[in-house]
Order: C-alpha cells, then structure tokens, then sequence
C-alpha cells in the first residue's frame, strides 16, 4: 500500500514537473535532473518544454495565417480557408463589440491571443503520457506538454498585455492625463487622493494577476484530474476521461475567448478619456 | 511550478508574434476580406441595376407592342375601306360602263332603223316609178317625173 502511494505521487510529481535548464549553483547550466535541482536554480532557469511547445503552436499559428492572407482570395472561400477565416471574423468581432478607438494593434493582438491560447491549450486533448513516453524513450526525464499549464506562460502574457495596458494608457493620456486619472477616480477629491491611488494601483496591478492566474488555474486544474484519472485501472479509464475531454473542448476555447476579450477591454479602457 | 526566466522569454516570444500577426498576418488577410465584401457589394449592385434595365426593357416592349398592336388595327382599317371603296367604285364604273354600252346600242338601232328607212325610201321611190311606168306602159319623160317621184319619197 505504502509503495503504491509513493509510486502515485512520483507519477505525478514527475507529470507537473518541467524539463529545466537554468544555472545550478554546483553544476553550472545544465538540465535539473530531478524536482530539487531544478528547485535549487531558481529564477536563473528555463522551462525548455514549455518554451518549445509553446513557439512550436505560436509558429503553426502564424504559419496558418500567414497562408491564408497569401492564398486569400476574392472569389467563394472554400474548406480550410473558410475555418480560419470565421475564426479571423470571429476575433475581429471581439474587437468591433469590445473596442471602440482606432488602433493597428488591437485586432492582431486579440487574434495572436485567441489562436495561440487556443493552441497551447488544445495540447491537452493528447494523451497525457504519450509525449512524456516519446521523449523518455530519447532519454528526456521530463516534457510537460500544455504550456498555458507553467504559470510562467499565462503571467508572462498577463504581464505582457498589462505593459499594453500601461504604454497606451500614457500614449493615450500622457504621463499627467493617466497619473489624474489613477489619482481622482473612482473619488474626486484632493482629500482622498491617497485612497483613490491605492484603489487604483491594486485595480491595475490585478488585471495582468487575474488573466494569468484564471488560465493557468483552469488548464492546471485540468491537467491534474487527467493525471488522476490516468491512474486509474486501464478498463475503467474513459469513464471520466472521456466526459471530461468533451467537457474540455469548452474549456479550452472559452479560456482562449476570456483572455483574448478581457485583454481587448482592458487595452480599451487605455485608450478611452474619462 | 517556479516562477523563472520562462516567464520573461515568453513575454518575448509573444512580443514577436504580435508583431509578426500585425504585419504579415493581419492586414493581407483584411485586405482580401475587404477585396471580396467590394466584390459582393459590386455584385449585389449590378444585379440591382440588371433588374432594373429588364424592368425597363419589358415596358417597353410592353409599349412597341401594344403600339404595333394599333398600328395593325389601323392598317387593317385603312384596307377594309379601301377594300369598300374600290368595289364601290367598281360598282360604279361598272353601272355607268353598262349604260354608256346601252346608249351606244340604242343609237345604233336608231341609225340603223334610219339608214334601213333611207334604204327604204330609196327602193320605195325606184319601185313607184317602175310601178307607175308599168301602169302607164307610156314612156314618160323620166326626168320631168323623176324629180316629181323623188318629192313625193320624201315625203313617205
């Protein structure tokens, strides 16, 4: 009993544990071999699994594009043509309903962020085990495969639209415009200036925190209860795994969709006077 | 689970895609899109347009129609009344030829009846004499009662 429970949990701490490559404070740079050196790198280190498949989906992303707009022609849409072309309608939707200024940027970034969350998220509809299988067998220890489940995916785009959000909002207002209006919003008033700047600041600063977390916390979330199930008996497996695959194909697009649109309203309010 | 440099190379990683996206992805594919929402809306007008020249084009074959409809009526028309006209007239000239041939029948006899009674006269006169010749069996002096026959012929 004892020795199925630690095999359980070393089946599962090797699952959510990533292929590392970072400086080592005794080996130098080289790949973490088990979950403590990779701990012992610390911020000095890279996720190189994540990082692969990541640009891997962003790269099939813009490749599909880039040969849509190429072979886009004028005449009747037909087959995969007329797919990508309800998703890029779909996104450019988002924009139209959600954003309300003029920008070249808007449009490119809610269809960047639609595809390529959707992409990496779609990696979860893949057996949990066969790639990890795959490159055990080339003698990688680790490959975590669904990149929007590393934290360090999710925050890094939080933060990246949250530097957006910031860059347009003093574009937009200008340094004075945006710093009146962290200052005397929600309440204007001199007297409660320093209230409203602490609302404000918690107010921005949770933006990028709530994208990040609310994708990493549903595809993490996910990814573990298929780890779960993975451990059960072979001939009982489908019976969770199989609803919560359907249940998934939701999941995965309504993530994309949550990110994709919070993103747009939040670079919105950037450019929009108050 | 570490928060690590993953993080930054990701930001980086979306920073080039979207540039990319907004360079070489988005506007070909805008372009074409809004290519072919022209090419509908040219579509859609020129079948407007079509429909509207058929429309007019049907009136007025309607019109050459119903005035070639008029046209036929009123040279129909024309024909029956000359038609008329014609055998009126044929009527007529047919009357007035018909009388003209009877007069000139008539004034034919009539010449003919004098010519015959001239004749008549003259073999009347011839016969008298020889009649009275042959009564009186004398030799008469023919010219004195020629002369005297002659007056009395023409007197008949």
């Amino acid at each position: 009993m004892a020795g199925e429970t630690t095999s359980s949990t070393y089946y599962i701490t090797h699952h959510l544990q990533n292929l590392t490559f970072g400086l080592h404070p005794e080996h130098g740079w080289s790949f973490a071999h088990s979950l403590e050196e990779a701990r012992q790198m610390g911020f000095w280190a890279i996720h190189v699994d994540t990082m692969g498949w990541s640009i891997a989906t962003g790269l099939l992303f813009l490749w599909l594009f880039r040969h849509l707009g190429k072979t886009a022609t004028t005449g009747v849409p037909s087959g995969i043509q007329n797919a990508l072309e309800m998703v890029f309608e779909f996104c450019e939707g988002i924009v139209r309903t959600s954003f309300h200024g003029q920008s070249r940027l808007i449009g490119p970034l809610a269809l960047t962020l639609f595809c390529w969350i959707f992409f990496m998220n779609a990696l979860k509809w893949l057996p949990i085990d066969l790639f990890p299988q795959i490159f055990a067998r080339f003698g990688v220890d680790y490959m975590r495969i669904v990149p929007t489940s590393d934290p360090n995916v999710t925050l890094g785009l939080g933060f990246a639209v949250f530097g957006l959000i910031i860059f347009y909002s003093i574009r937009n207002k200008g340094l004075g415009g945006f710093a009146k209006e962290m200052a005397f919003t929600p309440f204007n008033h001199w007297s409660l200036v320093p209230f409203n700047l602490l609302l404000e600041l918690v107010v921005l600063c949770v933006k990028p925190i709530s994208l990040g977390l609310r994708l990493f916390g549903n595809i993490f979330a996910g990814e573990v209860i298929f780890i779960m199930i993975a451990l059960l008996p072979f001939w009982i497996m489908w019976v969770l795994d199989v609803p919560w695959l359907i249940f998934h194909i939701l999941i995965i697009v309504l993530q994309a969709f949550i990110f994709a649109v919070l993103s747009v309203v939040y670079l919105n309010a950037a450019f929009e006077e108050h | 689970m570490t928060i690590n440099m993953t993080l930054i190379g990701q930001m980086i990683a979306f920073a080039i895609f979207l540039w990319f996206c907004m360079k070489y992805v988005w506007p070909p594919i805008t372009k074409a899109l809004e290519e072919r929402q022209q090419r509908i809306r040219d579509g859609l007008e020129e079948a407007d347009r079509a429909r509207a020249e058929l429309s007019q084009a049907n009136e007025q074959a309607e019109e050459t129609l119903r005035e070639s409809r008029e046209e036929a009526a009123r040279i129909l028309e024309k024909a029956r009344t000359r038609a008329n006209q014609m055998i009126e007239d044929a009527r007529d000239d047919a009357r007035v030829e018909g009388e003209r041939m009877i007069a000139n029948a008539r004034s034919e006899i009539d010449s003919e009846v004098q010519r015959a009674k001239e004749e008549l006269r003259a073999q009347v006169a011839t016969l008298a004499v020889q009649g009275a010749e042959r009564i009186l069996e004398s030799s008469i002096d023919e010219k004195k009662h020629r002369e005297m026959v002659d007056r009395l012929a023409a007197e008949l």
